[in-house]
């Protein structure tokens, strides 16, 4: 668990970057930071491990003063994952994971082990280990920051807008590796971004900062959406939140059946019909034709998300995307089970508001 | 020249081409060394704390000023002949580049990186020795070279105040007008300042990390 | 500082012989390297040949090249030319590098910009590649600039003028103020030098100190 309290900090010149901030970070959670460039978000991460102190307040982790211990300890026991991943050029990457528990007085060999270990546990092949930062892709360097930062197994896990100089796929691809790793780990993360659509999909709780360190408000996503506590926290959060609100709601949608056909196969289409795979995955939509035809990959419309049963935020999305107004739904192994229709989603909305799921 | 280069009576004894190399060469590695251990924790200091950059680097521009011949002719009027003045000019003439070398190498090492040792729990002493030198080693050897190179050429002087080194065929050849020998001295030195540069490019190759040669170049793939 | 002024004509004299023995190198010597780094700049063949022959270059010992000099284009070892051409030949082999360096380092963006508006490649060597260059090969000119001035000196153990000789004459006579009065001089001559150079840059490159 992390504390703050009361904590400011104002710079040399006089900018007073967090202001009075009273937060408290629970144990076990990834809590996010987000807000405007320049609203203090940094500033606060790096208080914790003291690579800024405070010019008044507390900030306790785990009930720990954290101007009662040494600098250097203190970060030893607290990973710390920043933009661009911060690597060292000059070491290998598995001496690069390898360097809090060197630090730590370990063995050369067993600190070695553990990092290959890592390298496996964020994805990469531990192969990887023997080249130089400057061989790997950015996302790879990434996912070794983040390797290097859980190298001790701290419990406290500090990251400065760590996804923020990928692409968008890579993204989106280390964001979900590090809820799958947290998922296992457990640890308490604090992750800076100023991107509110990472905020929303990573956060248990996320705190929104506003210019000069002011805390606009602390909440789950979903409460942010639906009950934004000021103009502020609105804007910010954006326009379409009312559609982002469903991310966080799980009702049932009616699955209805759909028509498929294999590729080769000789049918009568009259409607849309979806071609499938010999595993009964999708492949696309087969439609206006009249009569008997073949089935061949060049008459697909390709298109539409995918709905896995996750939120009615997906269900959605599969039927305004599909060229067929029908979302294809898929199980776990990927085969199609059946579709969804837009009007049943927004049906299944206003029950969950009626039963009170929506909070106004 | 080659008459002169290649009597083999030019090759033996107290005053023939191998002790002179010999000499030459030990002016220079013991320059070098001295240089070295003056500059390098300065530049690195500096340029670790950020504070006196001004100062090392006016520093080092008046120091590349001072001309060579006066400083050895001041030192011996001073202090009398011998080597010690040879090396207190040496010294004066490679402290400059090692030391700007070292201080913009230490300066120019990725600002995440050097976060990010302080962020894993680094002590100071560690983030510069394991991270900051270990980074700046391309730029304070491309300043440790240039200094070798100068002082190899610039030995030659010595030998104006009496001092050993190749520099004495040049002086005394000029004494003598043996051009010959003159021009032999010359090409020696040259070939020791290439052979001294091969020799570091050699150290270099071994103790800088594969890591920060060129992209796409490094390490094994 | 009292030779200086008891023997104020004679220390006039050796600062106008040293001074012209330097910076008419420096500009011959900068008049050349632009051509040829110019043409580093663009090949890579020229690169592979130039710069380490322009090391070897500076390998070769100064006073070597000065007593090398006359035996090579025939002229008495006392002749000025004997000084003159070596710091030619030091001021190339630095400035080829800077000149080289600077002009590759012209973003290509603006360069393509140039050749898009209709530039002919003389003009716009001379408008666009050139004045962006500058800054780079102003950093090289002050080092070429101020090594030469302190290098002019070695001169003077052939018998050569400049402030070198009064280092020579100080050490036959053993005259400890005579060499402090030519080091202070050249020492002089090189930090006005140099923040001449400094101040020349930049007067000639307003845009490079804007936005900081
Ligand atoms: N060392 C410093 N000295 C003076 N002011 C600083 C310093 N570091 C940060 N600031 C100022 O403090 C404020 C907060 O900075 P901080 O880096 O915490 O912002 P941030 O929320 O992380 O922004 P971003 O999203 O751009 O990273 C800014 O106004 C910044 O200019
Ligand atoms: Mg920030």
């Amino acid at each position: 668990m992390i504390e703050f309290r009361a904590v400011t900090k104002r710079f040399e010149d006089g900018t007073i970057a967090v202001d009075e901030l009273d937060l408290t970070v629970e144990a076990g959670t990834i809590t996010v930071f987000v807000g405007p460039s320049g609203c203090g978000k940094t500033t606060s991460l790096r208080m914790v491990n003291r690579m800024i102190d405070p010019t008044s307040g507390t900030i306790l982790v785990d009930g720990r003063d954290v101007l009662t211990v040494d600098p250097p300890t203190l970060r030893r026991g607290i990973g710390y994952v920043i933009q661009q991943a911060g690597l060292f050029p000059h070491r290998t990457v598995l001496d690069n994971v390898a360097t809090v528990p060197l630090l730590s007085g370990w063995d050369k060999r067993r600190a070695r082990t553990r990092a290959a270990e890592l390298l496996e546990i964020v994805g990469l092949d531990p192969a990887f280990g023997k080249r130089y930062p400057a061989q790997l892709s950015g996302g790879q360097q990434q996912r070794v920051g983040v390797a290097r930062a859980l190298a001790a197994d701290p419990p406290v896990l500090l990251m400065d807008e760590p996804f923020s100089a990928v692409d968008p796929v890579v993204r989106e691809d280390l964001q979900n590796e590090l809820l799958r790793l947290q998922a296992e780990l457990d640890k308490t993360i604090v992750f800076v971004t100023h991107d509110i659509d990472e905020a929303l999909k990573l956060g248990e709780r996320v705190a929104v900062f506003r210019k000069g360190g002011h805390l606009a408000q602390y909440a789950k996503p979903q409460e942010l959406l639906s009950a934004p506590a000021n103009d502020f926290v609105a804007s910010f959060v954006g326009r379409d939140r009312g559609y982002r609100t469903l991310t966080f709601l799980h009702a049932d949608v009616p699955v209805h059946p759909v028509a498929t056909a294999k590729l080769g196969e000789r049918i009568t289409v009259a409607d849309w019909t979806l071609v499938v795979d010999e595993q009964n995955r999708p492949k696309g939509w087969l439609s206006g034709v009249d009569g008997e035809v073949e089935v061949g990959e060049d008459d697909l419309v390709s298109g539409g998300s995918l709905y896995d049963g996750s939120s009615l935020r997906g269900a959605l999305d599969a039927a305004l995307s599909s060229p067929s107004a029908l979302g294809v739904v898929v199980d776990d192994a990927g085969a199609v089970t059946g579709v969804v229709k837009a009007d049943d989603v927004i049906q299944a909305l206003a029950k969950a508001r009626a039963a009170g799921e929506v909070p106004k | 020249m080659g008459a002169w280069l290649f009597d083999p009576a030019h090759w033996s004894g107290p005053t023939g081409i191998p002790v002179r190399l010999l000499e030459h060469l030990g002016y220079t590695l013991l320059t070098l060394l001295i240089a070295a251990v003056i500059a390098i924790p300065l530049g690195a200091f500096v340029g670790h704390t950020g504070r006196g950059g001004f100062a090392i680097v006016g520093l080092s521009n008046a120091l590349r000023a001072l001309p060579t011949t006066a400083v050895l002719i001041l030192v011996v009027l001073w202090a009398g002949l011998g080597d010690f003045p040879v090396y207190v000019a040496l010294v004066l003439l490679a402290v400059p580049p090692i030391m700007a070398g070292t201080y913009a190498g230490v300066r120019a090492v990725d600002p995440m990186a050097v976060d990010a040792a302080r962020g894993v729990g680094m002590r100071e002493s560690g983030v510069l020795l394991n991270v900051e030198i270990p980074n700046a080693l391309p730029l304070i050897y491309g300043g440790f070279r240039g200094a070798a190179l100068q002082v190899v050429a610039t030995a030659t002087i010595a030998a104006y105040t009496g001092a050993g080194g190749l520099g004495r065929f040049v002086f005394d050849g000029l004494a003598l007008q043996e051009f010959g020998q003159m021009l032999a001295g010359a090409v020696l030195v040259a070939l020791l300042a290439v052979l001294v540069d091969l020799g570091f490019a050699g150290l270099q190759r071994l103790t800088v990390s594969p890591g920060l040669r060129p992209a796409g170049t490094g390490g094994k793939r | 500082m009292t030779w200086i002024l008891e023997n104020w004509e004679r220390f006039w004299e050796v600062t106008a012989v040293h001074l012209r023995l330097s910076i008419v190198p420096v500009l011959a010597g900068f008049a050349l390297s632009i051509p040829l780094g110019w043409f580093a700049s663009r090949s890579a063949k020229a690169r592979a040949v130039l710069f380490p022959l322009a090391n070897v270059l500076f390998t070769i010992p100064s006073i070597a090249l000065i007593v090398i000099t006359p035996i090579l284009i025939g002229v008495k070892i006392l002749d000025e030319i004997n000084v003159i051409v070596p710091l030619v030949i030091y001021t190339v082999a630095l400035m080829v590098r800077s000149v080289s360096d600077a002009l590759a380092a012209v973003p290509g963006n603006v360069i393509a910009a140039a050749n898009a508006m209709g530039y002919r490649p003389l003009r716009r060597f001379l408008t666009v590649d050139f004045p962006l260059a500058l800054p780079v090969t102003i950093a090289g000119l002050r080092v070429a600039t101020v090594s030469n001035i302190s290098m002019v000196s070695v001169g003077a153990l052939v018998g050569l003028g400049g402030y070198g000789q009064l280092f020579t004459e100080g050490y036959q006579t053993d005259h400890t103020e005579k060499v402090l009065a030519g080091l202070i001089g050249t020492v002089v001559l090189a930090v006005l030098a140099d923040g001449l150079l400094l101040l020349i840059g930049r007067l000639l490159t307003p845009w490079a100190r804007a936005g900081r």
